[in-house]
């Protein structure tokens, strides 16, 4: 059984079991939490050890993005990127949360900044024995035009700390929706260990806005939404293998998925290092036409050719 | 932007590695050679436009899924070759419009092809190969992420024809709201948006700002110069540290990255008492 299979039975459980098992008079989802709409800081809270955690460069820190102001747009006092330092299933964490409310979670020098030091020092206390993992809440159109090249220098930057990171505790990318995860910052999400994502949530390298944008409507139709979600959507990057698990927009249900993950330690391989897998599957592809992305699914599922998962 | 990316990426490898192909059962668009730079071999890798890619999207000197699988087999093949051995410079040549604006990249999930790259070029820089970038024309957001940003030490003509940035000036302009001229307007008043190569120059990212009479048609002597720049780059990199942290140290960062520096000094001393 592969991965997928796995997660989709988990799935189909899950949700049988909502309707049955009822409080009261009202099904399940009537008593759950939603984690969508908890905001940036609420949601990296909901994940840690009640009472472990500190918030690091909290609000009251004040250090804002200097270029924002230059350019008549209000800051924020955290700059959109949220850092605590805790636990997750007894074992020592940080939780770094990108703020969609905030110029679309996106990447600036601050932010960045913060992100990038957070890795470092969580790779420092790893490597020095005391192994920290660290959960990502992306949500994040990528660079942050405003701030353009020190926004694409702290995503090559954060993406090299993970690298350091990763070589001793896990890193848990977790992707609720609204906003979904894209540009620079994808690539953050393809270098995690693992990524959780819920059906609301999105995930891709470039947005349908833009694709149509550059290459045009015959391309990519940006208004056909079904598309978007076949394309980027939580259950088709989870049913075609590059996503690890699909969750229900339950704090309850993602916290307890990021212990999981926590408490698995660090995967036999991480997916990026899956080089000659993916080349022999993207050579496979038929690219005389757009290609099918449920078809995909059964391509990429083919364990036994490809050479399985992970 | 131009639609000339990628040939003076051709150019300056044809002219470093005297080769001009991709290697058997690589995409047109890959170009990699292991040249002599100083005494020792250096694998020196490019992406060009290749009109005859499988994929459309990807022809015209983009970073598509093949290009960016393909640089990651290349770099981890070298890192296995020189597993016990003398850890070979890896040189990226970068002159990338973007990376492939495409559905079939998009459904194929071309995030993972980019970390991919970067994972394979970052991964050879921290086992102790010193891996430079020479950015020879372009080097535009996802397409600079897969190919050249991980490098120990980035290098860059100090010409008109180098443009770094984040997104193109055009695309750019639609996303914010804002016309080429205001772009234009507010890049000289805002560093980090400008599209000149002496604005970046200040971010304190770049090892080297290189003037060479002309890039697009290099003489001999300026092949000679840019290769003793390189080498020069390799010695550097050799003495330093195997991260990036050559970006916050740097005399352009302490002027320029100061809410960065600030936050990441908080985030250090807190984090020693949470």
């Amino acid at each position: 059984m592969t991965e997928q299979t796995m997660t989709d039975q988990i799935v189909v459980e899950r949700v049988s079991t909502e309707t049955t098992n009822h409080t009261g008079a009202f099904p399940a989802f009537v008593n759950r939490e939603s984690f969508i709409e908890l905001n940036a800081r609420a949601r990296a809270q909901k994940l840690m050890d009640s009472g472990s955690w500190r918030e690091l460069v909290d609000p009251f820190e004040r250090i804002e993005s200097p270029w924002l102001p230059e350019q008549g747009i209000a800051p924020q006092s955290d700059d959109g990127c949220v850092v605590l330092k805790g636990k997750i299933a007894g074992k020592p964490a940080v939780v770094i949360a990108l703020d969609g409310g905030f110029q679309a979670g996106s990447m600036g020098e601050v932010s960045g900044a913060k992100m990038t030091a957070a890795l470092d020092l969580a790779a420092r206390d790893s490597e020095a024995g005391k192994k920290t993992a660290a959960v990502l809440l992306l949500e994040t159109g990528g660079v942050r035009l405003q701030e353009a090249n020190l926004g694409l220098a702290a995503i090559a930057e954060v993406i090299s700390s993970m690298l350091f990171l990763r070589q001793h505790a896990p890193i848990i990318t977790v992707i609720a929706g609204t906003v979904g995860c894209f540009g620079g910052m994808s690539l953050v999400a393809g270098l995690s260990s693992y990524i959780v994502m819920t059906r609301e949530a999105r995930l891709g390298l470039n947005g349908a806005e833009v694709i149509e944008q550059e290459s045009g409507i015959e391309e990519f139709d940006s208004s056909d939404r079904s598309l978007i979600w076949a394309i980027n959507g939580g259950e088709q990057r989870v049913a075609m293998g590059v996503a690890d698990q699909l969750v229900v927009d339950d704090a309850e249900q993602i916290a307890a998925t990021v212990r999981k993950f926590v408490e698995a330690g660090l995967p036999r391989v991480h997916r990026s290092q899956q080089v000659d897998l993916y080349r022999e599957r993207i050579a496979a592809l038929d690219t005389s036409r757009q290609i099918d992305p449920h078809s995909l699914r059964e391509q990429w599922r083919d364990t036994k050719k490809t050479g399985g998962g992970r | 932007m131009s639609a000339q990316a990628g040939l003076r990426g051709r150019t300056w490898f044809k002219a470093l590695t005297d080769s001009d192909s991709a290697m058997t059962g690589d995409p047109g668009s890959v170009l990699t050679s292991d040249a002599a730079l100083g005494n020792e071999t250096a694998r020196f890798l490019c992406v060009v436009p290749n009109p005859q890619a499988r994929f459309p999207c990807a022809r015209r000197g983009e970073v598509g899924l093949e290009e960016a699988y393909t640089l990651a087999r290349l770099i981890r093949e070298a890192i296995d070759q020189d597993a016990h051995g003398n850890k070979r410079p890896i040189i990226a040549i970068v002159d990338v419009k973007s990376q492939a604006y495409g559905r079939r990249e998009e459904t194929a999930a071309i995030f993972l092809a980019a970390a991919a790259s970067a994972d394979a070029y970052a991964t050879a820089r921290m086992k102790g190969h010193p891996v430079i970038t020479l950015i020879a024309g372009q080097a535009i957001s996802g397409g600079f992420l897969t190919h050249g940003y991980q490098a120990n030490r980035i290098l860059a003509f100090d010409d008109a024809g180098v443009v770094i940035h984040a997104m193109h000036k055009e695309a750019a302009a639609r996303i914010t709201l804002r016309s080429v001229s205001d772009l234009d307007r507010l890049g000289h008043e805002i560093v980090p948006m400008s599209y000149d190569i002496h604005d970046y120059a200040k971010l304190g990212l770049l090892h080297k700002l290189i003037h060479v009479e002309n890039p697009d048609l290099p003489s001999p002597n300026s092949v000679a110069q840019v290769r003793q720049e390189l080498i020069a780059a390799v010695v550097d990199a050799r003495g330093g540290s195997n991260d990036l942290s050559s970006h916050f140290t740097s005399e352009g960062a302490r002027q320029m990255r100061l809410a960065g520096l600030a936050a990441r000094t908080r985030m250090e001393k807190q984090w020693a008492t949470a």
